[in-house]
C-alpha cells in the first residue's frame, strides 16, 4: 500500500526509502519487487542497479503502467501468490510499506525468505512515540503522515512496531541483516539500536535472511 | 511457392489487391509427424507476411490465429473489409511493420489454402473429407516452425495470438523455447475447459446433423451443410460476446416491426443478427474443417502433457511471456490465464499478466481496446530493449 505517487517518467525523484533499498540489492541480481506500485523501484533497479527485475501489484491500473513501461509485472496478491514461487528462486525479494497490508503476515514473512536468498522489508513503526502519545491523551487510533487513514478504511490492517516485526522474525528463525530507522519521509535516521528506533523511528528497513540451521516455518 | 518479395511497408497502406499471400510445399523431405500417429507430407502452408525481415533475421512476429481466422489479419484479398486484426498490424501499430517482420499461416487443417480437409487427397485424388488426419494445436504448431524453416527464421522475436491463436503461442514457446524470445498468448488457456468442449460439441453435432453434411463427404455429393455450420456458428458467436454486450448492442429491440409477430421470424434483432452471422460465415468456412480445428482446441491440454503439472512445461524457459486476459471473457476467463501465470512464477519465468477491463467479452482481443494495445507496445518495446541488448552481448 504505497501511498506515494513515485514519478517515473522523469525517473526522479524516487522516494527517498526507495533509493535506501535500491542501495541493498547488489547489482546485477535477480529481484522481485512485491507490491511493485507503478514500477519506480523497478526501473532504478534495472537501470541503475541492472537487476533482473521483476514485480508484483495488487492495483490492476498499478500493472498496466508497468507493463507499459515495458517492465516485468503480474497482477497479484502477496497472500495468496507467494506460495507459487519456488525456493531461492531470486536473489532479493523486497516486501516495501506492504507487510501491514497483507492478511497474513507471518507466512508473507516465511514465504519472502525462501523465495529469496535476502528479503528487504519495510514497514510504518507503531511504536513512534507520537503515536503512542496520541493514543495515550486523544483515547483514538492515531494516524500519522505514514498512516494516514482513519481506522475503518485503512488497507493497513496488521501494524506492529519494531519490536513486535523482531520478535516475529526471531520466532521464524529469520535473522536480521541489516536495519536502518526511517523517518516520515523515508529519510534514513541516525538510529543504530532497535530498541531506540522503536521508539523515534517513523519506519522501518530491514534486510533480512533465512537464519541458519533450522527450516523455516512457511504456510505454503 | 516462392521466398516473398517483402511488401513495401512505408506505403500510408499496406493494401495491395494483388497480395492474396504465398503458398509453400512443406514437409517435402521428411513428412510432418502427426500426434495421432498418421505422417502427412509433403503439405502445403499459405501464408501471409507484412514489413520486412531484416538482414539478421531476427525481427519476425509469428502471428497465430483463432478458430475461424485465417493467414489475412490485413488487407484480405478479395473484400474490402478490414483483416481481422487490421488494428493491430501495420505501421505505427502495436505490431508495427515498420520494425517488425510480421508473419501468419493458416493453421493445418485450416481451410483457406493450407492443406485441410477440403483440400485434395493425393493418394485418392479426392477432397479429404474424414480421411483427413485429426490434428493437434501441436501439429500446428510443428507445421508452423517448418515455415519458419522455409523463410530462414531460426528465432522469432515474438509468437502471439488470440483464443486459439494463444494455445499455438503456448504450444510454440513450450515446445521450442530456443525459437523465440518472447510470447503474448492473449484471452487464452493452457488447456481446454470442459464448458468450451462442450460448447464446440454442440456446434459439431449441429453440422452433422444437417442431412447436407452427407457423412463428410458433402464435397463429392455436391451439397453445403449450410445449416448445420450456420447454427455452429451462431451457438458459437454467442460465446464470443459477453450478456452486457449483447445488451448494449441489441437489447430487446424489435427487428424492422413495430410488434411481435406471434410466430418463430426474426422478431428481434438479436435473433436477425445472430442469422446474419451463421450465414455469412458458411460462404467463407469449410464445415470439415471446423470439425477438425474444434477438435484440436478440445484436444489442447498442456497440463497433462506435463503430467498434472504445468510449471514443468516452463521449466528453465529463457522466453519472455506477456499474458493478457479480459474481464468480461467467459470463454477464456481471467482464472485460465492465471493459472498460466501461476506456472510461470513457479518456473521463476519472466511473466508480465494484465487483464484488461472491457465488457466486450472475448471478442475484445480483436477489437479496439486502447489499453490493450498500450500494453501490448510496452511489452514488445521492453523486449526489444533487451533483444538488441542479448543480441549484443552475443555480438551477432
Amino acid at each position: 500500500m504505497r501511498q506515494f505517487d513515485i514519478g517515473r517518467a522523469n525517473r526522479h525523484p524516487i522516494r527517498a526509502d526507495l533509493e535506501l533499498i535500491a542501495g541493498m540489492v547488489e547489482p546485477g541480481t535477480r529481484v522481485l519487487d512485491i507490491g511493485c506500485g507503478d514500477g519506480g523501484l523497478l526501473d532504478v533497479l534495472i537501470h541503475e542497479r541492472r537487476a533482473i527485475a521483476r514485480g508484483i501489484e495488487i492495483s490492476q491500473e498499478g500493472v498496466n503502467a508497468c507493463v507499459r513501461g515495458g517492465l516485468s509485472v503480474i497482477q497479484g496478491d502477496a497472500d495468496t501468490d507467494l506460495k507459487d514461487y519456488p525456493s531461492n528462486a531470486f536473489d532479493t525479494v523486497i516486501l516495501s510499506q506492504t507487510l501491514q497490508a497483507t492478511h497474513a503476515p507471518r507466512s508473507v514473512l516465511g514465504n519472502l525468505v525462501r523465495i529469496g536468498r535476502h528479503a528487504i522489508v519495510s514497514f510504518p513503526n507503531f511504536g513512534h512515540w507520537r503515536l503512542r502519545l496520541r493514543l495515550l491523551i486523544s483515547g483514538r487510533m492515531p494516524a500519522s503522515p505514514s498512516l494516514p487513514e482513519s481506522w475503518h478504511s485503512t488497507g493497513n490492517i496488521h501494524l506492529c512496531t519494531i519490536r513486535d516485526f523482531l520478535e516475529l522474525c526471531d520466532e521464524l528463525n529469520i535473522s536480521v541483516e541489516r536495519f536502518v530507522a526511517l523517518d516520515g519521509s523515508g529519510d534514513r535516521k541516525r538510529i543504530a539500536s532497535p530498541w531506540l528506533a522503536n521508539l523515534m523511528a517513523e519506519n522501518a528497513l530491514f534486510l533480512l535472511t533465512k537464519g541458519k540451521g533450522a527450516e523455516t516455518d512457511v504456510d505454503r | 511457392m516462392t521466398q516473398d518479395a517483402p511488401s513495401q511497408s512505408r506505403k500510408p497502406s499496406l493494401r495491395d489487391p494483388f497480395d492474396a499471400g504465398h503458398a509453400v510445399a512443406l514437409g517435402t523431405d521428411w513428412p510432418l509427424q502427426l500426434d495421432c500417429g498418421t505422417a502427412l507430407g509433403p503439405f502445403t502452408m499459405a501464408y501471409r507476411t507484412y514489413g520486412r525481415l531484416d538482414a539478421e533475421h531476427s525481427n519476425a512476429i509469428l502471428v497465430c490465429h483463432a478458430l475461424t481466422g485465417d493467414q489475412h489479419p490485413v488487407d484480405p484479398p478479395h473484400s474490402n473489409r478490414p483483416g481481422w486484426w487490421q488494428l493491430m498490424i501495420g505501421p505505427g501499430k502495436p505490431l508495427d511493420t515498420d520494425r517488425y517482420f510480421v508473419i501468419c499461416a493458416n493453421v493445418l487443417g485450416g481451410c483457406a489454402g493450407t492443406t485441410g480437409p477440403k483440400e485434395i487427397n493425393p493418394a485418392t485424388g479426392r477432397p479429404w473429407g474424414l480421411d483427413f488426419p485429426v490434428i493437434t494445436i501441436a501439429d500446428m504448431v510443428r507445421a508452423q516452425t517448418l515455415l519458419l524453416d522455409h523463410l530462414e527464421i531460426d528465432r522469432l522475436f515474438c509468437v502471439i495470438g488470440g483464443s486459439m491463436g494463444a494455445m499455438q503461442a503456448l504450444q510454440f514457446a513450450v515446445s521450442y523455447p530456443e525459437r523465440t524470445f518472447a510470447c503474448v498468448p492473449i484471452a487464452g488457456a493452457a488447456r481446454h475447459s470442459a464448458q468450451n468442449i462442450a460448447f464446440h460439441e454442440v456446434g459439431r453435432q449441429a453440422i452433422m446433423a444437417d442431412p447436407e453434411w452427407c457423412g463428410g463427404n458433402y464435397l463429392e455429393e455436391g451439397t453445403v451443410p449450410r445449416r448445420g455450420l450456420a447454427v455452429a456458428r451462431m451457438a458459437a458467436h454467442i460465446t464470443y460476446l459477453s450478456e452486457p454486450a449483447l445488451h448494449r448492442k441489441f437489447g430487446r429491440r424489435l427487428q424492422d416491426r413495430q410488434a411481435v409477430t406471434y410466430g418463430f421470424d426474426a422478431d428481434f434483432q438479436v435473433e436477425s443478427y445472430l442469422r446474419h452471422q451463421g450465414s455469412t460465415f458458411v460462404d467463407r468456412f469449410d464445415a470439415n474443417s471446423y470439425l477438425y480445428i474444434t477438435r484440436a482446441m478440445d484436444y489442447f491440454d498442456l497440463v497433462s502433457e506435463y503430467d498434472g503439472v504445468l510449471a514443468r512445461a516452463f521449466a528453465q524457459t529463457p522466453v519472455r511471456y506477456c499474458v493478457v486476459s479480459f474481464t468480461s471473457d467467459w470463454l477464456f476467463p481471467t482464472s485460465q490465464s492465471r493459472e498460466i501465470v501461476h506456472a510461470l512464477n513457479a518456473a521463476a519465468a519472466d511473466v508480465s499478466f494484465v487483464e484488461i477491463e472491457t465488457d466486450k467479452g472475448h471478442d475484445a482481443f480483436l477489437l479496439d481496446e486502447p489499453e490493450f494495445f498500450a500494453v501490448l507496445r510496452g511489452f514488445l518495446q521492453g523486449c526489444s530493449d533487451h533483444w538488441r541488448l542479448t543480441q549484443s552481448a552475443t555480438g551477432s
